[in-house]
């Protein structure tokens, strides 16, 4: 037998494999760029855009969009959270601002991250955030509350199908994370 | 064993003797076997599983399990069928037969193909224990889309997570034998264009297990550290997403389903010349055909998802790519119809289930050609339409396949010929029982029937009753061929080295039955001999 060969061989094919073991983690991130680039799954840019681009983007006096706001904190996490308005009507390329309203219940001082996601999926490249409580975490004390404002506009590009839109916001505590997570997991 | 006697020092216990002798074989022959009986063990088991829930769907309401225990059951029928049975049932078939055409004295990595064979009882044992535990076994599906099997899994999932990762790892190290093997062990004069097709057909699903378990591992690993080390691969919430899991998992699962239908047409590409009495009918185009196949099968995943809310693009795009597969499939069909065309054909058992594995796989085949319309899959999407179809391609296809290989080389194996009738009752019993219980599921299905509900409504009563007498007569005609197997190891007309007077290979100059160890010396393949 041609030993040296079939080593060989078996070291490429185990090689092969480990890569292919890879690949299936490289898909995540591969997934991410190609739902980001198109905005399918409600995926929105965590970036702000910049004043310049709000100024190019031209209004469309003719044409209303509802826009409704959700919130909910995820599990283990015992902040209340809620949208001050449920929805707003708004033109293309205008500016708009809201606020949503959180209140810490536990005892202890608390950190959450809100995630936001768009719905419908295809619509989430058009929403363009000025302004957002999620691009950063939030602290409250014990018992704290606050108002936290979002800014943004729905780009006239939009398509003319979509005449809704919903943008949903989950708040995730960020201490302690693992250890929530298998609490959530055991209840 | 004879051989063996005089290296062994001392004598054991009997029972030592007996279990060191199966669990450090190194054999590719005694592998094969015990890959073969772990695989007929393990068909059983989920077949009993199917009892169970045909039982339930006799009639509808609920009446022997609870919908708790109905998912469960379900999904463990599924998980052992694809991984138990028809996997490791062909990969038995590998060991036993690879070497043999090849002229090769045995696998090219035999501790490797021990270890790979010894990990699978355990993996099995550690998912079926999950029926014993608190919470149940698992009863996501085989599928396991998260979040059912993320967030909302019972704790048996983690049990479940390593048994598929065992399971993997013994694939791949299969796999990466078999490569191996044929690649550096043919005998001299054996070119890649002589090969046997069965050989072909095992080398191109090998390269498919090495590109697709791991990929399998990589999504269970993920499924583990969103249910225990806080990530969010597949949590909406957390930034992931529950769309990304069925992408990864078909971009695993679509490979998968033709692993487990392209020995079989390395099989029916073996019988059917035989008892045709001619060559293969197109042997290049059969070789071009099935790598087509491979290759094709990784850009297809995407028509699982069709409702998952795609673009219209993506939509188009699988819908084309999944039917030009019917491209390379419908010459391989052709090529066995022209084979048979004009020869002098005997009906022996062997060439009973390739040509029903021909016929019934097509139609398994067509059902799959209508799912891949996408306004048509709207209608058909999880509903019993598609239990026909993938029980069509598996149960006449796959599992046919494999009783096609076990009769036609079952004398290789034991030395004695099987016994003609009870075979042709097999073939018969089982191809009516086999319509008997999945044809109608076509019809309750396009009726809106959907899958997985251990309840129905009533109008779809007639249809699951014919479907349930035929699952209870198809699952005796299986113990039946159990007997059948039996009765030929025990006893039986002793078989010639040329079992089929048709037949051609290297399999066949060797004794019946073959002894442990063959070609320790290669043959030599002439020129224009062999394919």
């Amino acid at each position: 037998m041609k030993q040296r060969t079939g080593m060989r061989h078996t070291f490429l094919l185990v090689a092969l494999a480990v890569g292919m073991f890879g690949f299936a983690f490289a898909l995540v991130p591969l997934y991410n760029v190609f739902c980001e680039i198109t905005g399918l799954n409600g995926k929105t840019s965590s970036r702000a855009v910049s004043s310049e681009e709000i100024a190019a983007s031209a209004q469309q006096a003719d044409r209303q969009i509802t826009i409704e706001f959700l919130a909910q904190s995820a599990r283990g996490m015992p902040w209340e959270f809620r949208p001050i308005e449920d929805r707003l009507v708004v033109r293309p390329g205008e500016l708009h601002a809201t606020t949503f309203y959180v209140r810490n219940r536990a005892p202890q001082m608390v950190t959450g991250q809100a995630v936001p996601s768009v719905s419908p999926g295809l619509a989430a490249q058009y929403l363009k955030k000025l302004e957002c409580f999620c691009f950063e975490q939030q602290e409250l004390p014990a018992g704290g509350e606050m108002e936290m404002g979002v800014s943004f506009l729905v780009d006239s590009n939009l398509p003319a199908d979509i005449k809704e839109l919903t943008l949903s916001y989950t708040m995730f505590r960020i201490e302690d994370a693992e250890h929530e997570h298998i609490i959530s997991q055991n209840e | 064993m004879v051989a063996h006697a005089e290296t062994i020092p001392k004598r054991r216990h009997p029972v030592l003797e007996f279990a060191a002798r199966w669990l450090f074989t190194t054999n590719h022959k005694e592998i094969g076997t015990l890959y073969l009986w772990l695989s007929f063990l393990l068909f059983f088991i989920a077949g009993g599983m199917a009892m169970v829930i045909r039982l339930e769907l006799f009639e509808p309401g609920i009446q022997f399990t609870q919908p708790e225990f109905y998912n469960q059951v379900l999904t463990l029928h599924g998980l052992i069928m694809v991984f138990g049975a028809v996997m490791p049932a062909f990969v038995g078939l590998a060991n036993w037969m690879i070497p043999l055409m090849i002229g090769a004295p045995d696998m090219a990595l035999p501790r490797m193909n021990n270890f790979s064979f010894w990990i699978l009882p355990f993996a099995f044992a550690l998912l079926l224990s999950s029926l014993f535990m608190e919470g149940g076994a698992p009863n996501f599906g085989w599928t396991f889309y998260a979040p059912l099997s993320t967030t909302y899994g019972p704790p048996s999932t983690d049990f479940f997570i390593l048994g598929v990762h065992l399971m993997g790892i013994s694939s791949i190290m299969g796999a990466i034998n078999i490569i191996v093997t044929i690649v550096n062990l043919r005998a001299p004069g054996m070119t890649w264009m002589k090969m046997p097709l069965f050989v072909w057909t095992w080398l191109i699903t090998a390269f498919l297990l090495i590109m697709v378990m791991p990929v399998l591992a990589g999504v269970v690993t993920m499924m583990l550290t969103d249910r225990h080390f806080g990530t969010s691969f597949f949590n909406a919430a957390g930034g992931g997403d529950p769309v990304m899991f069925q992408h990864i998992f078909w971009f695993f699962g679509h490979p998968e389903v033709y692993i487990m239908i392209l020995p079989g047409f390395g099989i029916a590409s073996q019988i059917i010349p035989t008892f045709s009495r001619k060559k293969l009918f197109g042997y290049h185009s059969m070789v071009y055909a099935t790598a087509a196949i491979a290759f094709l099968s990784f850009i297809v995943w995407g028509h699982h998802m069709f409702t998952t809310g795609m673009p219209f693009v993506a939509e188009m795009f699988f819908m084309i790519a999944t039917m030009l597969i019917a491209v390379p499939t419908g010459v391989k069909v052709f090529n066995w119809v022209a084979t048979m065309w004009r020869g002098s054909i005997t009906f022996e058992t062997p060439m009973l289930f390739a040509i029903g594995f021909v016929m019934m796989f097509t139609i398994g085949g067509f059902s799959g050609l209508m799912l891949a319309l996408v306004p048509a899959d709207f209608q058909y999407h999880d509903t019993f339409f598609v239990v026909a179809h993938f029980h069509y391609v598996l149960y006449p296809g796959a599992i046919f396949g494999t009783m096609a290989a076990v009769y036609y080389w079952l004398p290789k194996w034991c030395g004695h010929m099987y016994d003609e009738r009870l075979g042709k009752i097999h073939f018969w019993t089982a191809t009516i029982a086999v319509n008997t219980t999945f044809f109608p599921m076509h019809f309750s299905g396009l009726a809106g029937m959907p899958r997985r509900i251990p309840d129905y409504a009533l109008q779809f009563t007639d249809f699951n009753m014919v479907s349930s007498i035929g699952a209870g007569v198809l699952g005796l005609t299986q113990v039946f061929f159990l007997f059948i197997v039996i009765k030929t190891i025990r006893a039986g007309a002793r078989a010639k080295a040329q079992v089929w007077e048709g037949a051609e290979g290297l399999e066949w100059t060797v004794p019946s039955p073959a002894p442990l160890h063959t070609f320790e010396t290669p043959p030599v393949i002439a020129e224009g001999q062999g394919h």
